[in-house]
């Protein structure tokens, strides 16, 4: 399966996606600039952490306008997969692919920790590979990563199962303890209703091997390998006929 | 046109005001105009000024710097050489680093003055073609009970995350004290660390004639003139007026002017690049050429600006950030320029290298100034005074132990001592910081010492891990500088081998006063014999440094304080952890256990619990520390040891204290200690005292036997304390606390002192 990963100037998380895929997993991972509109013959595209522009304004407010985005917005209308991480959801927020917006934490500082995060969707092909609500530990890392929505958005959103997961204690429980940043609801991740865009706060690339404190955001990824897997066995399928 | 036409602007002789304005001495001015035969102008006055400021031309450390040993084996650039020194560590890898000072800018301006020391640091590395992997931050602070101490510690921490987040380094290690002497003026010591493959270094020189001279990234402004001369006086009221000496960063522009410099490497377009720092383009410009044995002939009309009206004054000695001066070969000017454009960043060519060896800067068709650039180099004077040993030291030396009236019961000091802000915990700030961006991070903040992954380039594992840590104790220092200096030395290398890694190398920021007052020569020529002394027992080269000098507000000087940032290195082996690891493992401490009051010398416990900062701090063996480590490091490479820490500031107790807090294990303490019982000065001495070269481990039971016979044939005394088991942490009769209320004491520490509850989770 091939990964793009995209690369804003202000990007920092792009050699840690392009290793966890990569080496880490196996699977062939490129480079996609933030100037181009050529994804490259990607199967999955990844919008990694960073300050994309500097994001001295609200973060993506500047990078939604870049070429790449508009790239992204029709691969994914093609059903494409889009995984969102950390500035990479601000960004498809901003775009609009995903409902709602980031404030700054609530707490006012900029936060690096480990968090306990509840799989509230375990039937998406970012997620396919967790238990429903299976508690992972993944690290944040995040000024702005306080997600808002208005009660309506936030309704809709969970009626259709948006929520890919919640900030949750260590035991799986939906506590204000538990939220580092704010967040209604205590929401780390969303996909939208075409189940093919998707993304999420903390950062899964940064707990992909055991020596860094944890494995557990191997399911995020591996549940998107296998998902492509299965799409072109179908392809194959079908084709054959 | 000849180099002996006069700059136009010939200046009269310039009054006392000019001459402040600018840091020089009338001898020195004296000396300036016998060197070029006649009469600076005012800009030239102000090369002068910026190139012969303690900040870029070390005027008062030079002579005593040469003391420490700077060569070795896996030495590949030597300090001074390049802007950071580097250690090799096989497989055509070299670890590149630096730390750096950015006090004075910090006391006035806060956050900028500690977001563009980080930059500045950063910058050395990739100036090199090093990729940075990590950075670490030596910090301190007047006490947080005075408001402006607090609105320091905010900016200051602020600032550093603020800039080092948005650069995709990991900020994983670094240390935090208080004291009074550092109110108005705190200490930011910013450490990068880099790693660059064989053949890849960048140098920073200019040769070649005729090949041009790109000035890359942010547009030149206002901001930062004489940053470097404020450097180098004393802050007194005026010092807020400063303000305009301070830069501004902007990280993002740093994070383009990375990426893009490192994907200069290996293109063979150009022959050398150096950073715009302190002073500016003057600095990199002169010092380039110098070290290439060229000349550099610039334009200031060609230099982008932010503003109209620049005087070549402005743009020779603006201090604006992220900028770099590029040497492209002779050709290739317009693919350096594309290369840049690519990330957005702005170049333009501002000159050239010529063969005459002088710095001529232009404004159009006229010279504004031209300058040899040994005059602005070699031939910055270097003082060298005798110093005098501070008149107090003997009163502070007298002091007794035995006249502590009242002593506190040792849990309730245990309790008390771990909630101080020089020992509680300090996940408020580095939860802060982007601790683990780049993957590597294997041991983060909180641990004797960082640890990271070490990846080549084909990002493969090579099996190394760096241990990194700073180290330096200011009331230690002042106390007694010589043996200050040593300690700093050796625990920065007993940190990384608690971490289990051989200590390579060091760098080093030294945090003094006016060395022109003889008392504080004094404690920065024995403070740099001390450094020196224990880096040679321990074969830690210094590779690189960094002086701050006239570290002074209102007269009153810093505790003496230099600060070693280590880097030591764990090959085909996890790294050792600092806390215990499984119930049951025997709990000892490595060195003497003993109970002599005058241990107490210099403690935390006097300072933190009594107020009183006095006694001799016990002197350093460095014969012990030497046997010490070796035997830690042969111990861990054998497998016998489970975990290593460091036992240094707040002595035994705090040791074993934070050993229980990060495991959650608590220590069954039931041996017998050398101490007699009804004698609660002895008991204090044992728990809180810092007698140095002392590691507490924790060993399995089965390879108990085993550690002891490995001791006893090196002759270190070796004390068994007890075994790791339960919820408290017990020790003889001495101590018996719950280790959760020890770890709530600890946890919220810095939350009290600044004066607002826990932070939410």
């Amino acid at each position: 399966m091939k990964f793009g990963v995209v690369v804003f100037p202000g990007t920092w998380s792009d050699r840690d996606c392009l290793r966890i895929v990569g080496p880490v997993l196996g699977q062939e991972a490129v480079s996609i600039w933030h100037q181009d509109t050529d994804l490259q013959g990607c199967d999955c595209v990844i919008l990694p952490g960073g300050f994309s522009y500097g994001d001295y304004l609200r973060a993506g407010a500047i990078a939604r306008f870049a070429p790449v985005v508009g790239a992204i917005r029709a691969f994914a209308e093609r059903g494409g997969l889009v995984l969102g991480i950390c500035n990479g959801f601000q960004i498809l927020l901003e775009a609009g692919l995903l409902p709602g917006a980031m404030l700054r934490n609530a707490n006012l500082e900029f936060r690096c920790q480990w968090v306990h995060l509840r799989v509230e969707n375990a039937a998406t092909p970012f997620t396919r590979r967790c238990r429903p609500g299976q508690v992972l530990r993944i690290p944040i890392s995040h000024g702005e990563g306080n997600y808002f929505a208005d009660d309506a958005t936030l309704d809709a959103l969970e009626a259709s199962n948006g929520v890919l997961a919640r900030y949750c204690a260590a035991d799986g429980s939906i506590t204000p303890e538990a939220n580092p940043n704010g967040s209604r609801r205590n929401i780390a991740g969303i996909i939208n209703p075409g189940r093919n865009v998707a993304a999420m706060m903390p950062h899964p690339e940064r707990c992909g091997e055991a020596v860094l404190g944890g494995e557990d955001g191997r399911l995020i990824f591996a549940s998107v390998i296998e998902t492509l897997a299965e799409r072109s066995h179908a392809a194959l399928a079908a084709g054959s006929r | 046109m000849p180099a002996d036409t006069p700059p136009a602007e010939q200046l009269a002789v310039p009054d006392q005001r000019a001459l402040d304005e600018v840091a020089l001495t009338r001898a020195e001015y004296d000396r300036i105009v016998a060197l070029l035969g006649r009469a600076p102008n005012q800009l030239e006055l102000g090369l002068f000024g910026a190139m012969w400021s303690e900040h870029c031309g070390y005027k008062n450390s030079r002579p005593l710097l040469r003391r420490f040993p700077t060569a070795g084996p896996r030495v590949r650039v030597k300090a001074g050489a390049e802007n950071a020194g580097a250690v090799d560590i096989g497989g055509g890898l070299a670890v590149v680093m630096k730390i750096e000072s950015h006090n004075h800018p910090s006391a006035v301006e806060p956050y900028q003055g500690a977001a563009t020391g980080v930059g500045g640091i950063v910058r050395d590395i990739f100036t090199m073609g090093a990729r940075p992997v990590a950075l670490l931050d030596s910090l301190r602070f007047g006490p947080l009970d005075e408001p402006r101490n607090r609105y320091l510690f905010a900016g200051i921490v602020g600032g550093i995350g603020g800039y080092g987040n948005c650069l995709g380094i990991p900020t994983v290690a670094g240390e935090i004290y208080f004291d009074a002497s550092y109110s108005g003026n705190p200490l930011v010591n910013a450490m990068c660390v880099g790693l660059i493959e064989e053949g890849q270094l960048i140098p920073a020189r200019a040769e070649g004639e005729g090949n041009p001279v790109l000035l890359v990234g942010a547009a030149t402004g206002r901001d930062g003139i004489h940053g470097a001369t404020f450097a180098s006086v004393e802050l007194d009221e005026a010092s807020e007026e400063r303000r305009p000496a301070v830069q501004v960063g902007n990280p993002f522009t740093e994070k383009l002017l990375m990426e893009a410099c490192l994907e200069l490497r290996g293109k063979g377009w150009i022959v050398g690049m150096q950073d715009l720092g302190a002073a500016g383009l003057t600095s990199s410009s002169v010092e380039s050429a110098h070290k290439g044995g060229a000349g550099i002939e610039l334009d200031v009309l060609k230099a982008p600006r932010r503003e109209s009206g620049m005087t070549p004054y402005d743009v020779m000695l603006s201090e604006s950030q992220e900028r770099m001066l590029v040497v492209a070969r002779a050709g290739y000017a317009a693919n350096v320029a594309a290369l840049f454009a690519r990330w957005g960043l702005h170049s333009a060519v501002i000159g050239q290298v010529i063969a005459e060896p002088v710095i001529r800067v232009r404004e159009g068709e006229r010279v504004a100034a031209e300058i040899p650039t040994r005059l602005l180099t070699d031939e910055v004077p270097a003082y060298t005074r005798e110093g005098i040993a501070p008149p107090e030291l003997a009163a502070l030396w007298a002091f007794d132990p035995r006249s502590l009236a009242d002593l506190p019961d040792p849990n309730d000091a245990l309790m008390r001592l771990l909630a101080v802000p020089d020992l509680c915990s300090r996940e408020d700030v580095t939860r802060t910081y982007d601790t683990m961006v780049g993957a590597n991070t294997l041991v983060g903040p909180g641990s004797d010492a960082a640890v990271l992954r070490v990846r080549d380039a084909n990002d493969r594992e090579t099996g190394q891990a760096l241990a990194l840590t700073t180290d330096g104790n200011g009331r230690l220092t002042y106390l007694d500088p010589y043996n200050g200096g040593a300690l700093a030395v050796a625990e920065a290398a007993r940190n990384v081998v608690c971490a289990g890694a051989l200590p390579l190398a060091l760098t080093n920021c030294l945090n003094f006063g006016n060395p022109e007052k003889l008392e504080i020569y004094y404690q920065l020529a024995q403070a740099i014999d001390g450094m020196a002394a224990a880096a040679r027992a321990l074969e830690t080269p210094v590779i690189s440094g960094n002086v701050s000098l006239y570290n002074e507000s209102f007269g009153r000087a810093i505790y003496p304080t230099p600060v070693v940032g280590m880097v030591g290195l764990i090959e085909g082996r996890a790294p050792t952890p600092s806390a215990f690891q499984r119930a049951g493992d025997v709990v000892a401490l490595l060195g003497e256990l003993t109970g002599d009051p005058a241990t107490l010398g210099g403690s935390t416990y006097l300072a933190a619990l009594h107020g009183i900062v006095a006694g001799r701090p016990p002197r350093l063996d460095l014969d012990r520390e030497r046997v010490l480590q070796r035997l830690t490091l042969d111990a861990i490479a054998a497998g016998r040891v489970r975990s290593a820490h460091d036992c240094a500031d707040g002595g035994l107790a705090v040791a074993l204290a934070e050993c229980c807090i990060w495991s959650g294990l608590g220590l069954e303490g039931g041996a017998a200690l050398p101490v007699a019982v009804g004698d609660p000065l002895a008991a204090t001495a044992l728990l809180y005292g810092e007698a140095p070269s002392r590691i507490v481990i924790s060993v399995s039971p089965e390879r108990w036997d085993e550690m002891v016979a490995l001791a006893d044939a090196a002759g270190l005394p070796i004390a068994r304390l007890g075994t790791v088991g339960g919820e408290r942490l017990r020790l003889a009769a001495l101590l018996d606390v719950p280790v959760d209320e020890l770890a709530e004491a600890w946890r919220g520490g810095l939350a009290r002192a600044l004066g607002r509850g826990p932070m939410p989770a």
